[in-house]
């Protein structure tokens, strides 16, 4: 028989809602406990992306934005595979990034910060994992930049990444941090995850995925929550 | 067999729109999913849903980004719309209103990210003018009578009103899915 399995976020890894380190939360985060809802078939259903147009280079962004030249940077590739809790992989989910270019400015017109906008470089890719869990983003190593948290804020080399998993209770919205970046230890948003979670925000490079004269490689493999039937056995 | 750890969750961040909502932000990107659920020019039983997320200080967020998830056995739908663009920072969706399903009264499911949130929340949307069915729903009557119209959506001549308050006396109700 079977019996339906659910988790909610786990506290030993995930961030409290509530992180007054990082300003922004102090008026934003929920102040009541959240309400236990019995989940129905709606929460354990999501949006199927198989059919979405998805176009050759979006998961290619040293691509995907030329206009006169190769855009500048590092170029890295990044692999991973998307695994729910249970270890199985998860085909056909959804991932959306977006970052900064090589010198640490988004092309998002709020961004103000004083370094150059690459004209060959958007900043946004987007694939579906394949039968295997896994996907693959070909992109520039994203730079630090100014953040008005507190003085000298800096936001350590990230890649912001969204997930559409299974069904809506797997959804996820992260980060993915570079291995031995200095400016780790001083970010509220990395530290606002227990210590037991940091790690799994590390992408870790490998030189088997690296392409030679071509690209670094780097590995960030990404675990969703979620509900799934699971064989039950009683005795 | 040991559940592996889950990623950690971390915050979307001021400068998503570029990536997940280009086109209604005027970036040279497509977009995959948007406000229109479906065509409110030719799907004649559309209807329109318009809200405001308010901070703790009572101001209007201005860049949240607000997504749509509903499935009524029929029809699966999902949108997704960012308050930036707005004038007033409203969020607006057109989209069908959801049959009984399941047992319960109609609703959509709200994923609602943004700055300052380092995990998204979930809440539900209910409609107003379905107040015999609200009255005998499962889940809206386990909530506190005093935060129930947090989770219900006023019918008007515009469509459904659904605003959202992260804090303070009127916050919404936020779910654990």
């Amino acid at each position: 028989m079977s019996e339906l399995i659910y988790s909610v976020f786990d506290p030993e890894v995930q961030p409290p809602v509530l992180y007054p380190d990082y300003a922004s939360t102090i008026l934003r985060a929920p102040t009541k406990p959240l309400m236990v809802l019995k989940k129905s078939l709606v929460e354990l259903s999501g949006p199927v992306f198989g059919d979405i147009l998805l176009r050759p280079l979006d998961n290619d962004l040293t691509k995907n934005a030329i206009r006169n030249g190769e855009p500048i940077g590092e170029r890295i590739v990044v692999h991973g595979t998307v695994r729910d809790e249970w270890g199985s992989p998860i085909p056909q989910a959804l991932i959306e990034i977006w970052q900064a270019n090589a010198c640490g400015r988004y092309v998002h017109k709020v961004d103000q910060h004083n370094a150059p906008l690459d004209p060959n470089f958007l900043g946004a890719g987007r694939c579906l994992t394949d039968a295997q869990g896994n996907y693959k983003f070909y992109t520039i190593k994203p730079g630090a930049y100014p953040w008005g948290n507190h003085h000298n804020a800096w936001r350590p080399n990230h890649i912001h990444f969204s997930l559409f998993g299974a069904n809506i209770t797997s959804r996820l919205v992260t980060q993915m941090y570079f291995p031995g970046d200095p400016l780790l230890q001083y970010d509220p948003i990395f530290l606002s995850v227990p210590p037991a979670g940091r790690e799994l925000l590390l992408s870790t490079f490998v030189l088997g995925l690296t392409e030679p004269s071509f690209a670094l490689g780097y590995r960030f493999d990404i675990v969703l929550r979620g509900a799934q039937a699971t064989p039950f056995e009683t005795k | 067999m040991n559940k592996l750890r889950q990623t950690p969750s971390q915050t979307l961040g001021p400068y998503f729109a570029y990536s997940l909502s280009p086109e209604q932000y005027g970036y040279p990107f497509n977009s995959i999913m948007n406000q229109q659920m479906v065509n409110p020019f030719t799907e004649k039983d559309a209807i329109t849903i318009v809200g405001k997320v308010y901070d703790g200080a009572g101001e209007v967020i201005p860049d949240a980004l607000v997504e749509i998830w509903q499935n009524d056995g029929e029809k699966q739908l999902i949108g997704r719309c960012g308050t930036g663009t707005d004038i007033e920072h409203r969020f607006v969706f057109y989209t069908l209103k959801p049959s009984v399903y399941d047992g319960q009264a109609p609703f959509l499911t709200v994923i609602l990210l943004m700055r300052g949130q380092l995990i998204h929340s979930y809440t539900r949307m209910y409609f107003s003018d379905e107040l015999e069915l609200n009255q005998q729903d499962p889940f809206l009557n386990t909530i506190p009578v005093d935060r129930l119209s947090t989770l219900i959506a006023q019918k008007n001549d515009l469509g459904y009103t659904f605003d959202i308050h992260m804090q303070g006396q009127n916050e919404t109700v936020f779910i654990e899915i």
